[in-house]
């Protein structure tokens, strides 16, 4: 076992210049912490013993002697420290909101189809995208939109359903409202889609 | 709020001292921090006689008491004798509640009869910082419900790290037909849901500030929910902490109707598109939150570029700017108009350089308070100090809080703030590292500091300079910063440290502790040396029962004691809380780390009128 070495300021890493005897990649460091810091100062009223104490919160068991010694090289991040609100901390980590995550699968039905499809919605970047896949994918047209009579004119009539629950005419809102918004696809038959149209 | 509590003499509060001052005419018990805690059961004594020669003497009083608004006048008042407390508890409008289970609501609200306005806060601080496990308390529920039936004319709440619910807010929004401020500072347990409703019935709300909070998403659209027709009465709305997109259709609706609205704190879903749409109907701002400060995110929206410099340029009221939650640094120069006007200016969201500070900063010198990361570095924090010569409170939050990351600020930008800043006031400070030099020159420079906060992230880092503990340089600040009130310390300190503090930090009335300190001295020191002791918070610190027992002569004058990980044993705390039956002593227990039976994980010790709160959870083990 070494004899613990005095780190003058801490993050010196003065242990990588240091000679000493020993296998190269024996260090004894984990086990240090524990021996030198045995504090002479504790008084024998003490209850908790250095173990308790290394197992809480703090899992860096140096905090009870003020000398600079056993500076552990590995600092495990303890919790609560340093004294930043999480809210804080987490506002500089990259944001997981729906738009940035995995894809963004939504089940896609036909009206008549025997069974759903999904599309990744963050492939398309604009309504003609992802009408013209639809398109290719259930070998139908659905034409093009219009504000005034939405999609008259054609077969189908695509819509979505909406965070509200209400079922909406695909093409109304701007595109990453409609992504943000969107849980789910129905392609309508269009005479059934008449009444959705913005008339 | 201020965070100013009572100044209340230390008193000697033995037993017996208690039982005697209750035959004598100090039985109106101390809600709000005034020395004592009186005794006897159930609520203080109000009886009224019949007509008495002293009526218009009362009557005089009552006309008198009810210009004194401060409620530390208010409360060594109403310890002159028996007719001064009633009459000031009948002319008290605003009430204060440091710790929501020091009194109960209804002992509160029987003492108080005509209050127009409570301020509540629960939770100790260092539950921010998942010290704690969550569901400790702080229930707003029996206030909220107390409150209904004895303040029906209730216009303002403020409550800080409370639980509230949906259904407390239910309660509000339906019990008070006169409510108009409502602050929710560090708050949890409702969701949108509970917006809406109070958006929704609350007709002469004027204030809706959520600050720091943390609000559920349950997809409801609450901006939509205040009334659709006429004018609103809103003078103030900040959502900023509303981690949830909004209806932005609703609100600039919302905005257009709400001629008095002087604040708005817009969260980070709303664009720099939509913010200039906001900005354009109300150039009557005084203090706006800017959202993202960035384009929308998808796909390019096919925006105008707007004219975002005329839109600022025509703020001529504005003169606090928060926000820039995920900043494109290109829109910047738009902000350029406001910077004269600025007292108040918060970056500490926006992940800015130098160069970028710079372009801001260096108009803005009438600035008084400014928040930012250590992305600036201390070049950013010299043209700060060269610029802002009347700054009054600094804070400088890590980008990277963690022990070992790069230190983008250090002794150096603390060293020119204080030569440049001299009537620095509170500063709160993230470094990697200091020197003692730098901190004795802020003692010297700013005279006038009444907080200041240092966190050095490293812990037990010495000065790197000296190799020396950081002892001389707290040392210089309770020395030479007369006023101070309020200190966080860090770095590696001996109990020397500590033993300045008690000789001279009389004023200290918060005291936060981390990582320090040698033996049961450093401890002594403070709770033996500092009579204006209110708040001490410390944790990992080699601090044990005997320490502890130094401070009995003074618990009964604080607001709280936490000790967490320190060197406490049940036993002693049991002592504790024999001798002192008006402190609640809670021992919290930490389920994630696992120790020994009889070790303390925390100690929590407040003054109480009601002893142990009925709603503590399995994990707090109250001591008696």
């Amino acid at each position: 076992m070494e004899k613990p070495v005095n780190y003058g300021g801490g993050d010196l890493h003065l242990e990588a210049t240091e000679l000493r005897l020993g296998l190269p990649g024996s260090d004894g460091h984990e086990k240090q912490s524990s021996a030198s810091v045995k504090n002479n100062k504790r008084t024998s009223t003490e209850a908790m013993t250095e173990e308790s104490r290394s197992k809480s919160n703090s899992n860096v068991s140096d905090g009870r002697n003020g000398n600079p010694d056993g500076d552990p090289p590995t600092k495990a991040q303890v919790v609560g420290w340093p004294p930043i609100r999480s809210y804080r901390r987490n506002s500089f980590q990259p944001k997981k909101t729906e738009i940035d995550g995995a894809g963004m699968y939504v089940k896609v039905s036909l009206d008549g189809a025997p069974y759903l499809r999904k599309v990744d919605l963050k492939v398309y970047k604009s309504y003609p995208d992802l009408l013209k896949a639809l398109e290719s994918m259930f070998k139908l047209t659905i034409g093009q939109y219009s504000e005034r009579e939405g999609y008259n004119g054609s077969e189908y009539a695509p819509t979505y359903e909406d965070k509200d629950g209400d079922w909406m005419l695909v093409g109304d809102v701007p595109w990453d409202m409609f992504i943000s918004s969107c849980k789910r696809l129905r392609i309508m038959k269009a005479s059934e889609a008449r009444g959705l149209g913005c008339l | 709020m201020s965070e100013d509590d009572d100044r209340s003499p230390p008193l000697d509060l033995r037993g017996a001292d208690i039982a005697e001052s209750s035959n004598k005419t100090r039985n109106c018990s101390g809600v709000s921090g005034s020395g004592v805690p009186g005794p006897g059961p159930g609520p203080s004594s109000m009886e009224f006689q019949a007509p008495y020669p002293d009526q218009v003497l009362e009557n005089v009083l009552e006309n008198v008491l009810q210009f004194l608004s401060s409620r530390r006048d208010r409360n060594a008042a109403s310890l002159v004798c028996k007719s001064w407390c009633r009459v000031e508890a009948l002319t008290r409008s605003e009430l204060f509640i440091g710790n929501c289970y020091s009194v109960s609501p209804r002992r509160a609200t029987v003492r108080f009869a005509r209050v127009r306005s409570v301020a509540i806060k629960g939770r100790p601080r260092f539950a921010d910082f998942n010290l704690m496990p969550p569901d400790w308390g702080a229930h707003f529920a029996p206030w909220v419900a107390a409150m209904a039936s004895a303040y029906p004319w209730l216009e303002k709440v403020y409550l800080k790290r409370m639980s509230v619910t949906d259904d407390d807010l239910a309660v509000l929004a339906e019990s008070f037909p006169s409510f108009k401020e409502l602050v929710l500072v560090c708050c949890d347990g409702f969701g949108t849901s509970g917006l809406a409703i109070v958006a929704s019935k609350c007709r002469q709300l004027r204030v809706l500030d959520l600050i720091e909070s943390e609000v559920a998403d349950d997809d409801m659209d609450w901006i939509a929910c205040f009334p659709e027709n006429g004018t609103t009465c809103l003078e103030s709305l900040i959502f900023d902490c509303v981690e949830c997109p909004i209806n932005f259709e609703a609100l600039e609706r919302l905005v257009a109707r709400s001629p008095s609205l002087k604040k708005l704190r817009l969260n980070r879903f709303v664009s720099i598109g939509q913010l200039y749409r906001l900005v354009v109907r109300s150039p009557q701002l005084t203090h706006l939150g800017t959202g993202s400060f960035s384009a929308a995110e998808g796909p390019a929206q096919g925006e105008p570029e707007h004219d975002y410099l005329s839109a600022f340029a025509a703020c001529k009221s504005l003169v606090c700017l928060s926000g820039f939650r995920e900043i494109l640094p290109d829109y910047l120069p738009a902000i350029r108009p406001v910077c004269a006007n600025l007292t108040s200016l918060n970056f500490s969201y926006a992940n800015i350089n130098a160069e970028q500070l710079k372009s801001v900063v260096l108009h803005c010198h009438k600035l008084q308070s400014f928040w930012v990361l250590d992305s600036i570095c201390d070049e950013g924090l010299q043209a700060v100090a060269s610029t802002c010569k009347d700054l009054r409170e600094l804070r400088v939050f890590p980008f990277d809080a963690r022990e070992d990351s790069e230190g983008p600020v250090s002794e150096v930008g603390l060293q020119a703030i204080s030569e440049g800043c001299r009537k620095l006031q509170s500063i709160l400070y993230f470094c990697q590292h200091m020197t003692n030099a730098a901190v004795v020159a802020m003692s010297q420079n700013c005279p006038e500091l009444e907080v200041f906060r240092l966190c050095i992230m490293g812990r037990h880092r010495p000065d790197p300079v000296t190799g020396q503990p950081m002892d001389e340089g707290f040392g210089a600040i309770v020395r030479n910063c007369k006023m101070l009130t309020r200190l966080a310390v860090s770095g590696l300190l001996t109990d020397r440290a500590f033993g300045y503090i008690g000789k001279y930090g009389k004023l200290v009335r918060t005291l936060s502790v981390a990582f320090a300190g040698d033996s049961d001295m450093g401890l002594k020191y403070v709770l033996e040396g500092c009579p204006r002791l209110q708040k001490l918070e410390i944790r990992d610190s080699p601090f044990g029962d005997a320490a502890l027992r130094s401070g009995l002569h003074h618990y009964y004058n604080m607001r709280f004691l936490w000790m967490s990980s320190c060197r406490l044993s049940p036993q002693g705390c049991q002592g504790i809380a024999r001798e002192l039956p008006r402190l609640v002593v809670e021992v919290i227990r930490d389920e994630v780390a696992e120790h020994k039976d009889d070790a303390v994980d925390i100690l929590y010790m407040y003054r109480s009128l009601e002893g142990p709160r009925d709603d503590a959870p399995r994990f707090v083990t109250i001591l008696q």
